[in-house]
């Protein structure tokens, strides 16, 4: 079976692996990263966003040897150990409900703020187009990326 | 779900991606970012025996300055894509339209390339490429050779590559001063494919249209020019009304198909109507 | 001079940000898939792919065979594994046909599950289901309602096709429609939904012994647990069920599924722990479908606007069978079809009619929201007819403010209300006037862009439910909940809730409340739920129960604590339990407030337990059990602008004001966040979401590609605000707001979008409003829906 080695939030994993698993499976059950979940078979719902060497990408639309070699940042390394301004933003602004989307949708809002520090409600919205949540309406989502570019969270 | 069992080669060279190819036979198949392929491989709708992974092929990423044209290697991303000066500069079509493909997590992972051999019916690129007049270059174990996107697309998800063809790069001609151009994607929400798309370019003089390509997203088995309307805007003064009687004319020739996001005498209605506002505003009328 | 200490906030209705955060914003979930028991073993199910057929063969040795596998069951190896509960028999008569959780011998929908594979790994378990070899006879499916109620219709069950008609009347309707100067007579369609909860479905069962555990992704761990008892026979006090966190619900994990009882019946069979996780496209084919309607409605009117009676004939599409709730929602409609107007006649009738779908049951709102689109599409068209205003017509006929309570025709007695308040608040924050002229603008220049102003003026019923009126409409249960609180030895307290949340924020509102009615910190306070072994008692979460049920028994637990520590402060005080007054957490004596105790002291003493009063126990724990004598009404004044691109059919909300009365608010961060999912879920049901079946019965949208779940992008921003007219019907005056917003806003936005269309001779776009169907209703009224046409 091919081996491969990745960077998974800090932490370098070296693995076999067989070629169809999926990355979002090698995270959650070879690397315990069981903080990315998934939630779609198409793409749709974002769930399961991670950044792989600094973008964000959807882990469940990725086989894990087309990662060997990559940095993967998920939403239990973002913060270095503490709560990114994200992360704060999303307690502070209610932006979560059941949660299940909410690693997902923080990781494509770092992408976002990665591209444009300062976005607008409507850019905000559309650089969340991937990423699907069902409880929020998306108000209080939109709320706490706006408060998070404002803290400077893309910094 | 998850993808049935398959063999996997990452290739280290162009070359041995193609013999890779030749030696998997009629059931291997190429992948890039995976953005089309991993999604059906979860569905089992596609059952490849061996992958070959391109991946890591560096030289046929990114954009190089030809003169004339642009050619855009396969496995730029379409984040690439929409952050690249040169497509910025001589090609805001593939500009526009690639940033209406699927979201930014996806976009940083597919390829022009990609979506184009994929050669969905659906899809924006094969579009764009098609009203371009674009050049797909291959290589294979012959060689290379370039397809124009007529011969290219043949069918619904059926391209002329043979099975041990690799799609390296897509040449674009460069939009002259004059050219301007619009992508207008109809669809029922963000992510969703598009019902109808249009990709207009339209090259003015002397305040009417001189030349007029219009690619048809979704109103067939494959990509399609709007020929008919593209006859009635060369000459037309470029005021809505004269585009208005163009773009009424963009159905003309299509079989397009009826599903679950739109009957095909709807979609021959907004080819029509998103035809004529696609023109009038690369017309700049 | 001491500084004054400021006072301390009042936890009840503060804007608390979220306990339940902290682990879900940091991906320190546990999700059900997240659970690994050493020696699981992963499922998957091998599933029909028609929609009708008996089954012949099944043939499990190839798939037995492959690699990785343990075994392989088809309904024939499980005798016992029972049926699928149905707990609402709505009438003596009710066809209820029996459901094996794994079919035996024939198959009524697509998905159905035939056979089951173990093995090691989940990859190697999806392989080898597509060895299961199965045959089947196709037999025909039915597909269409009406035509399966028709003479001849090939049949669902042996039974026929009708499962139950149901009917209710009060007044006299037929006088009403004879001397009715207008009848407007529609019917609508509530189109079938899948309710697309972003964590899909998961169960684990492990045994030891013969003591079981069953951890499920399930809005239910309660009924759950009485059910896998029922169903499969295993005695209840030997099964536990665990939902741990549950990503959300709205009605589709309130449901006893195959795939729990099966999980049960193989971890009992080969004695290792199983894993069940189903994919997406698994789920929207096997998760419970919501709404799928007819709806026939008459109303009978002055031409001053005054309604006087209607007449409701529904039609329900129950899919193959009849699961938990089923035949009940359309119940839960029956009374909320006369919404917020004094109607002198009322008729109900509702058909519960089998066909070859999944079965439908609880989707958010359940009932309620396709009462509320029918009566509010109804006062909409009523205006239009008429030539008044949509908000003129509703206030003719509405309950005023001072003529609560109010027995509606229904039968249902609304405690409280005041429509004119909300409505002059959303009035004013929408701009209706301006609208108003803007439309008139739009109009006059026939501007392919239409806009049109959607009202929806609704109630809705919460608190589910006085278990007398259960049992009179014979569903299997009470309404009760339960709450208990324990005082721990250094003043914290543990709240154990018998609601089992799954993104409500109980955690957040269930400290405030305690906080607020013992004195201690909110930090103080931690919330126990979701364990059969933990939380022993409930009845869990749906129809916006939590807390105006589960709420008020924490309140009633809270006031037991506090009696007895004043029993025992007036014991340490040496003083009259009459004198011992309570206040912010300190128990003190009447005019010596020196003399006092706090009550993290009292729950020290009562631990030590040296000094007691005679006879008490040493305990100040508390369970109470809350059973409502009534259902809390909130309502609102919701009001839309959509702009309608006539060329194209696109419908783009410009504007959306919702004015929600829930009562007194606990946490308006929590209420405003309930509206805004509410919100979301009702317009996607009126723009985008529908679930479609071929004509073979195929379902073709199985993944979030078709089924069109909006993003943000697709949904405006909201204004929102609240009127506060307090529930007199229960001690903290709350009323419940989970569905408030997705029963309001459907017919807002298709009232909207009717607005703009009805200069144009359209008088109805059959839901979702898609570009699409909106042309198509423009082009076929004749109307410019035909732009860029020859």
């Amino acid at each position: 079976m091919p081996k491969i080695t990745v960077n998974v939030d800090g932490v370098a994993y070296t693995d076999e692996v067989e070629p169809r698993l999926l990355l979002v499976h090698y995270l959650r059950e070879r690397a315990g990263k069981t903080g990315t979940p998934v939630g779609c078979d198409t793409t749709n719902c974002g769930a399961c966003t991670v950044q792989l060497n600094g973008v964000s990408v959807k882990s469940c639309a990725m086989l894990a040897i087309q990662a060997d070699g990559a940095e993967i940042t998920t939403i239990e390394g973002l913060g270095n150990g503490g709560w990114h301004p994200l992360q704060r933003a999303f307690n502070e602004e209610h932006a979560l409900q059941c949660g299940y989307c909410t690693p997902g949708m923080i990781m494509a809002a770092a992408d976002l703020l990665r591209t444009n520090p300062h976005p607008t409600n409507d850019e905000i919205r559309q650089g969340l187009e991937g990423n699907l949540c069902r409880c929020t309406g998306y108000q209080n989502i939109v709320r706490a990326v706006r408060r998070a570019s404002e803290a400077g969270a893309a910094t | 779900m998850i993808p049935a069992a398959f063999d996997y080669h990452r290739a280290a060279t162009l070359d041995d991606a193609v013999s890779a190819l030749a030696g998997g036979g009629e059931d291997a198949k190429v992948i890039s970012g995976g953005q089309s392929l991993i999604p059906l491989l979860r569905l089992r709708l596609a059952f490849p025996s061996l992958l070959v992974d391109v991946g890591g092929l560096g030289d046929l990423r990114g954009v190089r300055d030809e003169g004339d044209s642009l050619v855009i290697g396969a496995l730029t991303t379409h984040d690439e894509v929409t952050r690249d000066p040169l497509v910025a500069q001589h090609c805001g079509l593939l500009r526009e339209a690639a940033e209406t493909v699927a979201d930014p997590a996806v976009r940083h992972r597919g390829t022009i390339g990609g979506s184009i051999a994929h050669a969905d019916p659906a899809g924006d690129l094969p579009t764009v490429a098609t009203a371009l007049g674009a050049t797909m270059i291959a290589r294979g174990p012959g060689g290379e050779r370039a397809i124009g996107a007529g011969d290219f697309f043949v069918d619904y998800l059926t391209t002329s590559l043979a099975p041990d063809e690799v799609l390296t790069g897509v040449r674009v001609p460069k939009l002259g001063a004059g050219w301007g151009y619009r992508y207008l994607k109809f669809n029922r929400t963000a992510q969703a494919w598009a019902v109808v798309g249009v990709a207009a370019l339209v090259r003015r003089a002397n305040g009417a249209v001189a030349e007029a390509r219009i690619g048809l997203t979704n109103m067939g088995t494959k990509p399609v020019r709007a020929d008919a309307a593209e006859a009635a805007a060369a000459g037309a003064a470029a005021t809505g009304e004269a585009l208005a009687a163009a773009g009424a004319r963009a159905d003309e020739g299509t079989d397009p198909p009826s599903d679950l996001h739109g009957a095909a005498d709807y979609r021959r209605h907004l080819a029509r109507v998103l035809t004529t506002r696609a023109l009038v505003a690369a017309a700049g009328a | 001079m001491t500084a004054e200490a400021p006072a301390p906030q009042a936890e009840l209705g503060r804007a608390r940000t979220r306990k339940e955060d902290a682990r879900l914003v940091t991906g320190q979930t546990n999700w059900t898939d997240n659970i690994v028991l050493p020696g699981m073993l992963h499922m998957a199910f091998a599933r029909s792919p028609y929609a009708h057929a008996r089954i012949t063969s099944v043939d499990t040795s190839a798939a037995r065979a492959m690699p990785g596998v343990i075994a392989v069951f088809s309904g024939a190896d499980f005798p016992d594994q029972g049926s699928l509960p149905c707990a609402w028999p709505v009438t003596p008569d009710i066809v209820i046909p029996g459901h094996p959780p794994m079919a035996t011998e024939e198959v009524r929908y697509v998905g159905e599950a035939v056979a089951v594979v173990v093995a090691r790994d989940r990859y190697s378990a999806a392989d080898a289901v597509s060895a299961v070899e199965v045959e089947y006879d196709p037999l025909p499916p039915v597909l269409d309602m009406r035509a399966a109620l028709a003479e001849g219709s090939p049949k669902v069950h042996p039974a026929g096709n009708k499962s139950f008609t149901w009917e209710f009347s009060g007044g006299d309707v037929d006088a009403a429609f004879a001397s009715a100067p207008v009848v407007i007579d529609r019917t609508f369609r509530q189109q079938r939904l899948i309710p697309s909860a972003m964590e899909p479905r998961a169960v684990v069962a492990a045994g030891a012994g013969d003591e079981y555990t069953v951890w499920s992704a399930t809005q239910i761990p309660h009924i759950l647990r009485l059910m896998l008892a029922m169903v499969t026979g295993t005695p209840e006090q030997s099964i536990r069920v665990i939902a741990p966190d549950v990503g959300g619900g709205f009605g589709s994990k309130l449901q006893v599924t195959a795939e729990e009882v099966i999980s049960l019946l193989v971890t009992k069979k080969l004695g290792r722990p199983v894993k069940w996780t189903e994919s997406r496209s698994e789920g929207n084919l096997t998760v419970h479908h919501g709404r799928d309607q007819w709806q026939h409605l008459r109303l009978a009117a002055d031409r001053d606007g005054r309604v006087h009676a209607l007449d409701v004939d529904l039609l329900a599409d129950m899919g193959a069978y009849l699961m938990l709730v089923t035949p009940g929602v359309p119940l839960l409609g029956a009374f909320m079809f006369p919404g917020i107007y004094k109607l002198e006649a009322y008729r109900f009738a509702c058909t519960g009619v089998f066909t070859t779908k999944m079965p439908t049951d609880a989707y958010r709102g359940a009932g309620r929201p396709e009462a509320t689109f029918g009566i509010e599409r109804m006062m909409d068209d009523l205006a239009a007819e008429l030539g008044m205003d949509p908000l003129a017509v509703r206030e003719r006929n509405w309950i005023r403010h001072e003529e609560f309570p109010f027995t509606t025709i229904a039968g249902l007695t609304y405690d409280s209300g005041n429509y004119e308040a909300a409505t002059a608040r959303a009035r004013e924050l929408f701009g209706y006037d301006t609208l108003r002229a803007e439309q008139q603008r739009r109009r006059e220049s026939s501007d392919p862009v239409q806009v049109g102003i959607g009202v929806s003026t609704f109630t809705e019923m919460c608190g589910l439910a006085p278990s007398r009126v259960l049992g009179s409409l014979s569903y299997g249960a009470g309404g009760w909940e339960s709450a208990s609180v324990r005082m721990l030895p250094t003043g914290k307290v543990e709240v154990v809730t018998g609601s089992s949340a799954h993104g409500q924020g109980h955690e957040t509102a269930w400290s405030q409340i305690a906080a607020d009615k013992l004195g201690v910190p909110f930090e103080d306070v931690r919330v126990l739920h979701g364990d059969t072994q933990i939380s022993p008692k409930g009845m869990d979460t749906y129809g916006s129960r939590s807390l105006t049920v589960g709420g008020i028994a924490l309140n009633a637990a809270c006031d037991k604590v506090v009696t007895k520590a004043k029993r025992i402060a007036a014991h340490m005080l040496e003083a009259s339990e009459n004198d011992i007054e309570f206040s912010a957490g300190r128990l003190q004596v009447r005019g010596d407030p020196e003399k006092g105790q706090t009550i993290q002291e009292i729950a020290l003493a009562t631990f030590a337990a040296h000094d007691l009063p005679d006879g008490m126990e040493p305990s100040l724990d508390s369970e109470a059990t809350y059973d409502p004598d009534n259902f809390s009404f909130p309502h609102g004044t919701h009001l839309c602008a959509a702009e309608v691109d006539t060329e194209t059919g696109r419908v783009t909300i410009r504007s959306y004001v919702a004015v929600d009365d829930v009562g007194k608010v606990v946490n308006p961060l929590i209420v405003d966040g309930q509206v805004h999912g509410g919100l979301a879920q009702g317009i996607a049901q009126a723009l985008y979401e529908e679930a479609v079946y071929d004509d073979d019965g195929n379902l073709l949208t199985t993944t979030l590609a078709d089924y069109l779940v909006p993003s943000a992008v697709d949904l405006p921003e909201f204004t929102t605000d609240r009127t506060e007219t307090p529930a007199t019907t229960n001690p903290l005056g709350v009323k419940g707001v989970g569905e408030a917003g997705t029963i309001a806003s459907t017919p807002a936005v298709v009232n909207a979008v009717l607005d703009a269309l009805r200069p144009l001779g359209v008088t109805d776009v059959p839901m979702p409003c898609s570009p699409e169907n909106v042309w198509r209703a423009i082009h076929n009224a004749g109307g410019q829906g035909n732009g860029g046409a020859q």
